[in-house]
């Protein structure tokens, strides 16, 4: 388990204080401080961490959240925003001398612009929901994060979401165009708008995928896309990953860029199966899905093209949907992996590395001597056109040690993706989960120099500390700290 | 005078920054140095050294190239394999009278992209990592030779745009997309500023998946489409039914000369002595900012981004049109581009930011360059 920062017993012991000073900026009901109620806030989707927070506030205004922060940062009390809580790094796990700052309230669509084709929505509207509140009008929101029914515009900012349409329509960062934001002073910001280029620094980008470190964000402004006229699948069974990652670099060396292109290894193929009936070819070794999206005459046009790219390839099975019932019947099985591992294994982890595509047998290869090293069980489902794997750890958390050992699988994993070119999140973020990993990427320049940017937007550390850096440093300190490869310059402050 | 230190290898440019007592210009190929603030430096730092395609993976669709990379180089090898920088690089080489398009360290540093943007986004969205060294002496890296990597800070964002004011980068990662195997441009005549970009926004909202739209008053307005020709043709069609107005058709080659020409500010090469000004607003409110700036100001205009981007050329105004233009904006920024040295002495290249958004920036260009040494003022003129 990763060890998070020891509670500050000084401000737990400023409990009551705290939630009456947060009760004079919020409405009584908006701050919750009864135990079985902060319990529902305890965790988030990575669900083996849980800690009940000090005490929860709801602000509904973008002022209320300018007060709680105000007040935070003047009595040195920590927070921790959250969204819908569904991260699958932890970044929204509480700390137990921290107020968790729900953002569920502001769950409004405050603008719909068609004619500059962008949305104005609040933080906790849900992703699915933006897209619900223009679809009338044959538009989407393109970054399609599989929780996207519940996971809200404010968390994909936080955490730069993706999706399996990432190859071609982006992550979260490609798709906002301005946020308000309060920094942890108090101070509201507006950065980027409806206009496409702005001056100064990209906080907008920098913010982006910042896990809650920086600021709270309180509005957002979309882009918003016409969906395509069509998308057909085609469904590609493979002797070998070698082959199937074969057919993925030559469809994308013929410049062809799919809306989606998902592949399977043979234990998520089964599961897959088993769970969907989908009519996934069982002696496949890999399995490609491969949706083409746009104007009729182009997806047919390309289709002929990915037929024989993936023929070329040695492929043993083809099949091109000729209807939307066949398509989705198609994905049914890969969009029910998660539920389909679920039911064979008590519990898994999900993992989340991107590599160079060209790795991947490798990659493949390694996870299984891995998965004999820790004696676990590993189904892979893998965003293949842009190298982000997902692996998912089959264990039984009620059998001795076992998520241990599948935490430590996972990492292995992982250091696997950076060794071979690759990083330790595609799409999850860092959070908790691969916090203590963060070394295996960068040296101690590139983090510290992270840090100081944190440093730039909250120098007392008080936003979601004990996320993303492994070591905590004072922001004074990293400032004229020399680092050198190896050497912790100051072995006195905490490490966890 | 002018001194010039070009180091060799990272480390040398590491130590270099650690000791120097004096504030640095850095410099790629010095095609660029007409934009931003003027920077009051006697000592300019070259990383022309710091130059040549490292891995270019067409499979993967990422090239790394040191930050001083000639462009036209990077170009040129991506052509050849079917594949291009989809922002659009601008080449600003006959607005500016520089002698080339300048490096790839250049390009993103001023986060300069061109019509494509409205579509495939800018150069901060193609940028996936570099490598650096910071104001206080330390190589740093961000980013991977990934398309997809949410790991720590986004620091590719904040290097794009910065102007060198925060590293010096040495190295660049960028995304790269296939070429469209074709395109056509949509031509419609006789269109008042209002109008053309009503149609343009109607164009933009169709599922035409036009890739670029623009304007040029007196001349004409033009939508792109790219892609396989039979689903150009097919989007073509469609879209002229849509605007149901007389409409000529621009093939392949005569499409991309336009284009580029747009891209490169053709339409005002000929005004040497004027002040050019890039404006970028929401792009529905194009033809109401340059309706408001040509009732108070002597200026010459066009639209790209569908409107959004609004290049405005000022003649004679001691402020280069400033305090109109910048007083006409409901949203966006206006950024002067090219001004005779008077006005640059005078004017700031950027807008001031409201002061909370002025501190925080501070505090990041001080996260990276705590005393201060690269290219002082260029974004908040001193």
């Amino acid at each position: 388990m990763v060890a998070m920062p020891i509670p500050d017993a000084e401000v737990m012991a400023r409990r009551g204080e705290i939630v009456t000073a947060l009760r004079r900026i919020l409405l009584a009901s908006h701050v919750i401080d009864a135990a079985p109620a902060l319990r529902a806030y305890e965790s988030d989707g990575l669900a083996a961490y849980r800690q009940p927070p000090l005490v929860v506030a709801l602000p509904e205004t973008t002022e209320q959240v300018s007060q709680v922060l105000r007040y935070a940062h003047d009595n040195g009390v920590k927070v921790v925003p959250r969204g819908a809580g569904t991260s699958l790094s932890g970044g929204a796990l509480p700390l137990a001398d921290g107020i968790l700052l729900g953002m569920a309230k502001f769950n409004r669509v405050l603008e719909v612009d068609f004619a500059n084709r962008s949305a104005v929505v609040q933080p906790g509207v849900t992703n699915l929901a933006i897209t619900k509140a223009v679809e009338h009008k044959g538009f989407y929101y393109a970054p399609d994060p599989s929780s996207q029914i519940a996971c809200t515009i404010g968390g994909n900012v936080a955490e730069n979401s993706g999706g399996v349409h990432c190859l071609k329509y982006g992550l979260t960062t490609n798709n906002i165009l301005g946020l308000e934001m309060v920094l942890v002073t108090g101070e509201v910001i507006r950065l980027g708008g409806k206009h496409l280029d702005s001056e100064g620094y990209d906080l907008l980008g920098l913010m982006t995928g910042s896990e809650g470190l920086l600021g709270v964000v309180t509005e957002v402004t979309v882009r918003i896309l016409q969906k395509p006229e069509t998308a057909r699948a085609l469904l590609v069974g493979f002797a070998s990953s070698e082959d199937g990652g074969q057919c993925v670099a030559d469809v994308i060396a013929a410049g062809i860029i799919p809306g989606g292109m998902e592949m399977m290894d043979r234990p998520a193929i089964h599961a897959a199966e088993d769970f969907a009936h989908c009519g996934y070819p069982r002696d496949a070794e890999a399995l490609l899905i491969i949706e083409l999206d746009g104007p009729q005459v182009e997806v047919d046009h390309l289709m002929d093209r990915v037929k024989a790219i993936a023929e070329k390839n040695k492929a043993q099975t083809v099949k091109v949907s000729t209807s939307e019932a066949e398509r989705l019947a198609f994905w049914a099985g890969r969009k029910s992996a998660f539920p389909a591992v679920g039911r064979i294994s008590p519990d898994y982890i999900c993992m989340d590395g991107t590599i160079p595509r060209k790795a991947l047998p490798q990659v493949l290869r390694g996870m299984e001597e891995l998965s004999r090293k820790h004696g676990l069980r590993v189904a892979n489902v893998f965003h293949a056109g842009d190298g982000n794997l997902h692996p998912l750890i089959l264990f039984d958390a009620n059998t001795d040690n076992e998520f241990d050992r599948a935490e430590a699988f996972g990492a292995d994993i992982l250091r696997l993706c950076v060794k071979v070119g690759g990083v330790l999140t595609g799409e999850h973020g860092v959070g908790i989960e691969k916090r203590d990993l963060m070394p295996e990427m960068f040296s101690d320049a590139d983090l510290a120099q992270q840090q100081r940017v944190k440093c730039a937007f909250d120098e007392k550390g008080l936003l979601n500390p004990g996320k993303v850096f492994p070591v905590l440093h004072r922001c004074a300190e990293l400032g004229r700290m020399h680092v050198s490869k190896g050497n912790l310059p100051h072995p006195d402050l905490p490490r966890f | 005078m002018t001194r010039t230190m070009a180091p060799r290898t990272e480390d040398e440019l590491a130590e270099l920054v650690a000791a120097a007592q004096a504030p640095l210009r850095i410099q790629g190929l010095g095609t660029k140095m007409a934009l931003g603030n003027p920077v009051d430096t006697t000592t300019v730092l070259s990383l022309k050294h710091f130059a040549g395609i490292a891995v270019y993976e067409p499979e993967e669709l990422i090239l790394e190239a040191g930050a001083t990379t000639p462009l036209a180089d990077i170009e040129k090898l991506l052509r050849k394999h079917g594949q291009m920088l989809a922002f659009e690089p601008p080449d600003l080489s006959s607005l500016l009278g520089s002698p080339s398009s300048g490096s790839l360290g250049g390009i993103v540093a001023c986060g300069l992209s061109g019509p494509r943007r409205i579509r495939a986004g800018a150069a901060r969205d193609h940028v996936l990592g570099f490598s650096a060294v910071t104001g206080s002496g330390q190589r740093i890296r961000a980013g991977a030779r990934v398309v997809k990597n949410v790991t720590g800070y986004d620091l590719a964002k904040l290097a794009t745009g910065s102007y060198g004011s925060l590293a010096a980068m040495t190295s660049i990662i960028v995304k790269v997309l296939p070429l469209p195997e074709t395109e056509e441009t949509i031509v419609l005549r006789h269109l008042d500023d209002e109008t053309a970009v009503r149609l343009m926004a109607d164009a933009m909202q169709s599922p035409a998946d036009v890739s670029a739209a623009a304007h040029v008053p007196g001349e004409a307005t033009w939508l792109r489409l790219e892609g396989i020709a039979p689903s150009v043709v097919a989007r073509r069609d469609r879209l002229v039914k849509l605007l149901g107005r007389d409409a000529g058709i621009l093939g392949q080659k005569d499409s991309a000369r336009l284009w580029a020409g747009l891209r490169d500010v053709k339409p005002f090469w000929g005004l040497r002595e004027h002040a050019v000004w890039r404006v970028s607003t929401t792009p529905t409110d194009g033809a109401k900012v340059a309706a408001a700036i040509a009732a108070n100001l002597e200026a010459s205009h066009f639209f790209d981004w569908a409107g959004g981007l609004l290049w405005l050329a000022v003649a004679g105004a001691d402020d280069g049109g400033q305090s109109v233009i910048r007083s006409s904006l409901p949203t966006g920024h206006a950024t002067l581009v090219r001004a005779p040295e008077a006005v640059r002495a005078r004017v700031s290249a950027f807008m001031p930011q409201p002061p909370a958004l002025a501190a925080l920036s501070t505090r990041v260009k001080q996260s990276f360059d705590p005393r201060n040494l690269f290219n002082p003022g260029i974004m908040v003129k001193g």
